[in-house]
């Protein structure tokens, strides 16, 4: 039951927030200001997201040799920028950690 | 799953004028880099759903009905935690919020269409519909039936995420050890590749690197707490800096538009 609820309020602010400009039709106009910070919102929230399950894996800061999260993501970060292709950096960071996981178990 | 979606999408293509059925396929085909990236993504989501707490039905729906991702992922880490659905609600909302940015970007050019695209349009607003999306409409080439490829591209990404999701599940239960396989790194990496392109200013770079700080620093908040205090911080620090840099240079025409839609592969 909880998790119907939970469900259902989750599918309805995800489609909320898609839904509401489009709903709208230009209607809303955003402030400028406004325009500036939302464009810092995909990469802000992605990157908050992600750097505590890359630098502390295990509950504390590790950027040891005994992480292989952090190696991997390293790897795939100088991948991202050389290339700039999404496919590649998440092949070969994915590569790089199972042998990373591999080398250190 | 497969033997409902392959022949629903050729009956969907029959019915199409060419020209509309051309769009569709386009829309479609442009999706694939995005689909191949998520399928380790879609797979593991299913794997972990058992694991976290959340029943086979339960991750199925949310596949199905949420259709996001990420906040899928989060959810999943936050029932394993035992928090209340209130607070897993109000984090989708957070974390989703990214989506009124896409719609913002997208909104003038489905705006002459009828309430009920717009709503299967919005829907399936995601992250890598709208990377695809939005390059087909800044091409130069006639916009009149692009809202057809906007479709075809959606169709395609929902399919995959539905059979990932139901692969998954089948896989967990095969392999019950899966989980700690480490795999939750196809997300991490995902999510870099995604942030990466972004990275092409001083602004932005500072909001990525306070915000990935600040989320470490309060990870011990509850709630996920952190991550939202986090990105608040960092889109406030970006924006900041780009103000003060605004205010330092020789005044130029300003250039608002399209900042954001700069991960396009």
């Amino acid at each position: 039951m909880n998790e119907a609820i939970m469900i259902a309020g989750m599918a309805l602010v995800t489609f909320s927030v898609r839904y509401v400009m489009f709903a709208m039709a230009g209607r809303i106009v955003f402030p400028v200001w406004f325009k500036h910070a939302l464009a810092y919102v995909p990469p802000v929230v992605l990157s908050a997201i992600i750097a505590p399950l890359i630098l502390m894996p295990k509950g504390y800061l590790d950027i040891s040799l005994a992480n292989p999260y952090f190696w991997a993501a390293l790897v795939a970060a100088i991948v991202g920028f050389w290339r700039q292709h999404l496919l590649t950096t998440i092949i070969v960071g994915m590569i790089a950690f199972i042998l990373l996981k591999w080398i250190t178990s | 799953m497969l033997s409902i979606m392959v022949p629903l999408y050729f009956t969907l293509i029959a019915f199409m004028p060419t020209s509309r059925s051309k769009e569709f396929i386009t829309g479609a085909k442009a999706t694939i880099p995005m689909i191949i990236g998520a399928i380790p993504f879609g797979i593991i989501f299913g794997t972990l759903a058992e694991s976290s707490g959340l029943s086979m039905w339960g991750a199925m729906a949310m596949s199905l009905f949420v259709y996001a991702g990420s906040s899928q992922f989060i959810a999943l880490g936050l029932l394993a935690t035992g928090v209340s659905p209130i607070i897993i609600i109000g984090t989708t909302f957070v974390v989703n919020l990214r989506h009124l940015l896409y719609a913002t970007a997208l909104v003038d050019k489905v705006k002459h269409l009828s309430q009920g695209w717009r709503f299967l349009l919005a829907f399936g607003l995601t992250d890598e519909s709208f990377a695809v999306v939005n390059t087909r409409y800044s091409d130069g080439t006639d916009n009149s039936r692009a809202h057809w490829f906007f479709l075809g591209s959606i169709v395609a990404m929902y399919g995959n995420w539905q059979l990932c999701t139901w692969l998954g599940i089948g896989l967990g239960e095969l392999f019950p050890d899966m989980t700690h396989w480490g795999l939750d790194f196809a997300m991490s990496v995902t999510f870099l590749g995604i942030v990466i392109p972004y990275l092409r200013t001083k602004p932005m770079w500072l909001a990525v690197i306070s915000a990935a700080i600040f989320a470490m620093a309060l990870r011990e908040l509850p709630h996920q707490l952190g991550l939202v205090i986090a990105a608040v911080f960092g889109i406030c620090i970006g924006y900041a800096s780009q103000q003060i840099g605004l205010r330092l240079k020789p005044p130029t025409p300003p250039s608002p538009s399209n900042k954001g839609a700069a991960h396009n592969e």
